[in-house]
């Protein structure tokens, strides 16, 4: 492998909107030190978010408008950087990189993504499971999965993040797998989630 | 029955034994399956009495992650088979993820009731 991409995957980003790139190190602080600051983020970059959708009147629709971009963003976000920590192969010595760009104001689009590194065997087991989350029924599969979970209490993954983000915030997922340079074994992992609010 | 509530940086799970109510407040982000145990182990205690109805009152609990989901959704799945309870969910309208995401558990168990006020 050197490069695979998996559903809606965008590399091209248009240099003149709003973005905001993080970086965290995987060496500096035990995952259970760094936990509470997947929510600090999570919760920094939807305030980020809503500068740019002010609200067009005080109505109530508008609140509850701003309000659900707020929690979508924050969701999002909350989820791909804890899913970038707990799956992050260590070893590698790479950064965990966290981006959110806004693509459009008018169209209300979104995009955030987050990069991790995995060893080669963890591989592919997390493509299987996008097989399925790109070729099954996603309501389907939300039920089959908890089912899954039910079954299986000690599975740290619950899966569910994912289905959530395509199911309950119709948000379109894709995944960009790229081999570290001089390290066959090491893959860079890239979840990308794109929401229109 | 007297179960102690658990409390963590900016949550609160506490059983109230007169209404079999369990309240849930603030930010559940907690760290996988284990860090949820307590509260899936106090879920599973109160189901133990075989209460007529037990209500998770949802309504201040500002968010919940894909973990904390499946800890519900675990629930759930448990309770589809303890006939005699009757499950309650009370939300809230103002708060997203009640609104997207509870449905979900009614796939699971079509005898939940969700409430949204």
């Amino acid at each position: 492998m050197n490069q695979q991409i998996f559903g809606k995957f965008q590399t091209d980003f248009p240099n003149d909107r709003e973005f905001l790139n993080i970086g965290f190190s995987p060496s500096s602080l035990s995952i259970q030190q760094r936990w509470r600051n997947n929510g600090l983020s999570a919760d920094f970059v939807a305030d980020y978010m809503t500068t740019f959708f002010p609200r067009q009147s005080e109505s109530q629709s508008e609140q509850q408008r701003q309000a659900e971009l707020k929690h979508a963003v924050s969701y999002i976000a909350n989820e791909l950087l804890e899913n970038s920590m707990k799956f992050n192969y260590a070893p590698s010595e790479h950064s965990i990189e966290f981006g959110i760009h806004l693509l459009d104001r008018e169209e209300a689009q979104i995009v955030l993504y987050a990069t991790n590194s995995v060893h080669l065997q963890q591989v592919a087991e997390f493509q299987d499971f996008i097989q399925e989350l790109l070729t099954c029924d996603p309501e389907e599969l939300f039920v089959l999965q908890m089912e899954r979970n039910a079954e299986n209490p000690d599975d740290q993954a619950s899966r569910l993040g994912f289905l959530t983000m395509i199911n309950d915030y119709a948000a379109q997922l894709g995944w960009k797998f790229t081999t570290m340079p001089n390290k066959d074994s090491i893959i860079l992992v890239t979840t990308m989630v794109q929401l229109t609010v | 029955m007297n179960i102690e509530p658990i409390t963590g940086e900016n949550y609160l799970v506490e059983y109230h034994p007169d209404t079999t109510t369990i309240n849930f407040q603030g930010v559940l982000r907690l760290a996988g399956m284990t860090e949820y145990e307590p509260i899936d182990n106090l879920l599973t205690e109160v189901a133990a009495t075989n209460p007529s109805t037990m209500t998770l009152d949802l309504q201040k609990l500002e968010f919940l992650n894909s973990s904390g989901f499946s800890i519900l959704s675990k629930f759930a799945i448990a309770m589809r088979k303890q006939k005699t309870t009757k499950i309650m969910m009370i939300g809230s309208q103002n708060i997203t993820w009640q609104v997207r995401s509870l449905k979900n558990l009614q796939r699971l168990m079509p005898n939940l009731t969700v409430e949204l006020k």
